[in-house]
Parts: C-alpha cells; structure tokens; sequence
C-alpha cells in the first residue's frame, strides 16, 4: 500500500509543525529574552525568600506554629496531632530542608494559579465566548505530556527552580479555572435578581453575590491545584529545583529503593496534611 | 400622578423584537408569534396605573405575564416598547429608557422586591440580608444596624438576626424578604408571589401582617399572585392577565360582578363573595322603593311598616303596624353593633359599604330588612334575604 503515489506526496511534503514551533520559541527567546529574565527573577526570589524565611525559623517552632494554625482554623484534636506527628517523621528521616523547599514551591506555584487563575476562571464564567475558547487549551494544557513543555520552558527560563515553577502552574491551573468558572455560573438567578433589585453595580455584584457563593467550589480549585503541584514535584527536580523531587530522581539514578521510598513517603504526608488543612470546615450548608 | 404607570408596554424574549412586535400590533396570539419569529410574547399593550398607597394586585395563571410585567417596574425585564413611568424622588421616570445611573438610584431608593424563592443570601445572617440594601449603598455599620434592628422588629424576627436563613423556617425566610424591602425604605414595593411557597395558614398569617404593615406605611405596593382568594383579600385594585395582555382592572366588586369576559368569568365563578360584595352591589336602591310622603313603605302592598325620613332622607323613626319600632346602628363595613341594641331593636341601620358577611350577621337580629345609608346618613336601599341570596349566588344584575 506504499505505492500509491498520493502517499508519497504526502510524505514528501511534511508539515513543519515542530520547526514552527521552534521558530516561534526562537524568537521569544531572542526578542523577550529580558521580559523572561524579569520574570525568572521574580518567581526565582519569590520562592528563594520563602524558602529562607521557612527554613529560619527552628524547625520545633515551626511544626508547633503550623499545629496551632490548623487548631484555629479546625478546632480538632486529631488534625493537631496528625500534623505534629507527620511532620515530626519528616524531620526523622532527615528530608525538612527538601520539604519546606517543596512546600515553598508548592505555595508559590499555588498562588501564581490563584492569582492568574481566579480572574481567568471569574471572566470566563461572565464571558461564554472566552470560555469556548478556553476549554481546548485547558484541555490541552492538562493532557500533553509534560516533557513537551518542560523543554521550551528550559530554554526560556534557564536551569533551575523557575522553569519547574512554570511547568507546575501549566499543569495545574486547569484547576482553579475550571472550578471558579463552575462556581460562578452556578449562582442562582434568583440571587443575581436580589442583587440587581436592591441597585447592585458589577463590582458589587462580584463581590457580595458571585464570589462568597462560589467561595466553596473556588477553595475545592485552590485544593486541588494544591495537589497537582504536589505531584509535578519529581518533573520540577528532573529541571533542576530543589526539594523532595531531588532525592527520588537520584534515587532513580542509583536504584536507591531505601532513598525513593522515604522521598516519595515525605511527599505523601506533605500532600496528606495540605489537603487535610486546606478543607473548608463544616461549618454551614448551603 | 401614579406611583407606577404602565403605558403600551410590550415586552419580548428573543431577538426578533421588531418581527414580534409587528404580529402584536396585529393581534395575533403568543403561539403564533412564537411560530412565525421564534420569541416570546411576555406582554402586549399593557396599560395601568398603580396610585399611591394602593395595594395593585397582578391576578392570572401561570405563564399570562404577571411577573413579566412586575419586573419591567425595576427593569429586571427589558421593554421592548412601550413606557414604565415610576414617580422617584417627586419626578415621573420612564424605567423602560432611564441611563443606568438613574436606575440604580432608582433600585436603591425608590422601588424594592419581595421574592417568591426569598431570594436570601444564604452565607449570610439574618441581621446582614436585612442590611443588604443598605450596605449596597455604602452605608455604615453602625447607622444600618440601627435601621436593621428597627425592620427586624417589625417583622418580630428581633430574636433571630443572628442566625442564618437556613436556620428558619419558610415563613420566616420571607419575614426576612419583607424587612430587607422595608429596609430601604423604598415608596414601592414590588412583591413576586411572596407567599405561593409557604404552606397555607402560615400563608393567611403573612397576608394579615402584610396588611396590618401597610396600614401603617402606606407603601405603594405591586403584588404577583395566582390565588384569587389572595388577590381579592390584599388589592385594592385587581388586574387579570391572560396570554400576555391585561384582560380586566378594577376593584375586587367590578371583577366579580362585571367580569369582562368569559376567561374573567370563568375565573371567578368558585369564588367565594362573602368577603368581597357589599350593600351597594346587591341592594334595592331607595328609589324604587314605594313612599307615603316623609315615609317610606317598607312591606310593599300592606303598607303597614314604614320608616319616617327627614328632609334630607335620614331615617329617623320606624312604625310597626301604628307602634313605634326600635332603630339599632350598626357601624363600618364589618357592622359593628352593641350587643344589648342588637337584642332589643326592630331594625338596623348600617353603612352602605357593609360587607355581605356582616349583612348576613345582622340579619340575625332583625326581621326587617337593613336600612342601608351613605355617608352623609342618608337612605341609599335596602338589603332583605332576597338581596342576600341573590349575591351569594353571583345572580345580580346591573
């Protein structure tokens, strides 16, 4: 069947798609160099000074300050003494430094979604053309394998922390969109038609009707893209950030399986209590 | 000049305003309006005034355009032609044309909502709904609490203003509704089927408080209901909507007596007119009664009862057969009458906007017809048994 002439001149003629893309990377790279080197310092100091400051603190203080956190925001016993203990092992097996470098980029990636992603999703849900629109690319951005990014991301931001910071945000900001965009359409008619009765202005209309409704749903995204980061933490290593990520690729490298099995146990309790700590508590019912 | 005024008011929902509204001008149904430009009539050619402190009752099925209208006051409802004039601030303001800046002044200040679903703020307190208004004006915590407290009181919810609306029961949800529409301490009050969602004898409690209230604060009120009963027992004035156009405006007496049309008959044929006539709908008018010079005969042929006026036609004395008869007043439309007057007279003397209930009642004590007066105190008719029957039963013609 590799005769037929019409297949030949289709393989003759390929697509340049990737050397499109190439080009295109090419030119970002040479006109934006300084917007991507602004922007590679910020995020690099950002997580830098978030690291250090977590890192400062004595890590006993620290363990107590975040038991004393969750206590008032929870009020349960359990939760308490399920971080202190989880963190407590952490430090055990000699992985808090790779942890509060994780947890610091974790949060950083977090807030970049939140920051971006929240008034994505909010115009969205007020926009339904931006939505059409949008939906391929999350979908897209959630689906292709990630090396795919990794690699243009090198080549932009450089070796380090910011390019892993960058890919984790690709990865993850799907979340916050699509959940703030659901929340916000889900306002009923009827509260829209309070709001507008009693002579509310769009902003108000933001603030004191669509985001406290959709609050629930927007923390339900924040989790969520919490947790994604958390898992794009070995992608972020193999670029060359810091963290928990690093002592799994080595042990990868060397078939550490006593190394990979603490690593990745590390990441595992630093999942657990984000989510736990994250969770709105039952407080009220819609 | 009217609180609201409705004046040619069509409204559309679909693109094809200029298609619709040319197949309204033509008359044609909201089906074939539906089929030939794919919108939906909401309303064609509406035309009312809603006078100050009336109580304006918008009456008909599901799907005939009520709230459609109702929403066009504080243009939750585009117009598609047509004007919507509400007096705010002293200036007649045409609601369907206003720049938004006005409109939401309008919104803030002059007409307020009451909400079939409640419409409440579930993640907030009872105390924070009431102030939503309020706080929508920029007002400060201290000066809209004090408003606040005042409405919860009157509502009687004082005790609740710290609980979440999930906390109460429907009924009070919708005391909730009423006090943040008070709160703003709008002239009108748009009311969307306030009380269809709650059961009926809580229902009948909301509509006496609604009532009592309105006593007091005279709002100008403009109220969605489905229920004739309710309709009849809240407005002064009562407009009934079918397919989109008001079919028939008047008070709760013309409609039941005057239905316009058969669908306005139709309507009102189970209802129950205790409530609703008075003596002057069913009475035998003064005129036509037979007179002996300053008396008038009240037993027809026999002549032997007679009721003397004076001049100016005010009762003043009954003979019975040569006695002289006992004369007992009875007042207001609900016939209030002393006791001890009751038992002892021979015939009753009540205003003439008396209540076909309350002639029922006092027909009890007498066996003379009631001597119906206006008011000035002067005869205007007479209502026996015959008067009676004939009202209950709808057979009154006139």
């Amino acid at each position: 069947m590799f005769d037929w002439p019409i297949y030949d001149w289709l393989t003759a003629h390929k697509i340049p798609l990737g050397l499109w893309l190439k080009n295109a990377v090419d030119l970002l790279t040479e006109h934006g160099e300084s917007v991507f080197d602004f922007i590679s310092l910020v995020l690099g100091s950002l997580i830098a000074g978030l690291t250090s400051a977590l890192l400062f603190v004595p890590p006993l203080l620290l363990i107590a300050l975040f038991a004393l956190g969750a206590w008032l925001v929870h009020r349960s016993v359990g939760l308490v003494v399920f971080i202190i203990g989880a963190l407590l092992l952490v430090a055990n097996l000699g992985y808090w430094q790779a942890t509060m470098e994780t947890l610091s980029l974790v949060l950083c990636a977090t807030l970049v979604c939140v920051v971006v992603g929240v008034p994505v999703g909010i115009a969205a849900a007020h926009r339904p053309w931006l939505y059409a629109a949008l939906h391929p690319v999350l979908d897209l951005m959630q689906t292709i394998p990630t090396f795919v990014y990794l690699i243009p991301t090198l080549v932009l931001f450089g070796l380090g922390v910011v390019p892993g910071l960058i890919s984790t945000v690709i990865f993850a900001i799907p979340a916050p969109i699509r959940l703030t965009h659901l929340g916000i359409s889900s306002v009923p008619a009827n509260l829209y038609e309070a709001g507008k009765a009693f002579g509310a202005t769009r902003t108000q209309m933001l603030w004191k009707i669509e985001l406290p409704y959709a609050l629930p749903t927007i923390m339900a995204g924040v989790t969520q893209c919490i947790m994604l980061s958390l898992s794009m933490v070995v992608i972020a290593a193999l670029v060359g950030a810091d963290g928990l990520g690093k002592p799994v690729v080595r042990a990868l490298n060397s078939v550490n399986i006593a190394m990979g099995f603490e690593a990745g146990l590390a990441i595992v309790v630093l999942a657990i209590v984000l989510d736990r700590v994250c969770k709105r508590p039952h407080r009220r019912k819609g | 000049m009217p609180a609201v005024e409705f004046r040619h008011v069509d409204i559309v929902f679909g693109s094809d305003q200029q298609g619709a509204l040319k197949l309204i001008d033509e008359g044609r149904t909201r089906e074939e309006i539906l089929g030939k430009t794919g919108a939906v009539l909401g309303a064609a050619d509406v035309n009312l005034a809603v006078e100050r402190g009336e109580i304006c009752v918008l009456m008909g099925l599901s799907g005939s355009g009520k709230s459609t209208i109702l929403r066009a006051v504080n243009r939750l409802n585009e117009v598609a032609r047509g004007e919507v004039i509400v007096e705010h601030r002293g200036q007649p303001v045409d609601v369907a044309r206003c720049n938004e800046a006005t409109l939401r002044e309008l919104r803030m200040h002059t007409v307020s909502m009451v909400f079939q679903q409640f419409g409440l703020l579930p993640w907030r307190t009872v105390r924070d709904n009431v102030g939503f208004g309020l706080e929508l004006r920029g007002m400060g915590a201290a000066e809209r609490n004090r408003i606040v407290d005042e409405k919860l009181a009157m509502v009687g919810l004082t005790n609740w203003a710290g609980k979440f609306t999930h906390e109460l029961s429907g009924g009070m949800q919708q005391r909730v509704g009423l006090a943040r529409a008070f709160a703003t301490d709008a002239d009108i009050l748009l009311m969307d089927e306030p009380f269809s969602a709650l059961d009926p004898l809580i229902r009948d409690k909301l509509q006496d408080e609604l009532l009592d209230l309105q006593r007091r604060i005279h709002k100008t009120i403009v109220f969605v209901s489905h229920d004739l009963d309710e309709a009849l027992k809240l407005g002064n004035k009562i407009a009934i909507m079918e397919g989109g156009r008001i079919v028939q405006a008047g008070t709760a007496e013309d409609i039941l007596l005057r239905p316009a049309n058969a669908y306005v008959a139709e309507f009102v044929k189970h209802m129950n007119p205790l409530n609703v006539l008075r003596g002057t709908a069913v009475m035998r008018p003064a005129a036509s009664l037979p007179r002996d010079g300053a008396k008038v005969i009240l037993d027809g042929a026999a002549g032997r009862i007679c009721l003397r006026v004076d001049e100016e036609n005010r009762p003043i004395g009954l003979e019975l057969d040569g006695r002289e008869g006992r004369l007992a007043v009875a007042d207001g439309e609900a016939g209030h009458i002393d006791d001890e007057a009751a038992r002892l007279c021979d015939g009753i003397v009540a205003p003439v906007d008396l209540k076909l209930k309350a002639a029922i009642e006092l027909k009890q004590h007498t066996a003379l017809p009631i001597l119906l007066v206006d008011n000035l105190g002067r005869l205007a008719g007479l209502c026996d048994d015959d008067e009676i029957y004939r009202g209950l039963l709808h057979r009154i013609n006139n």
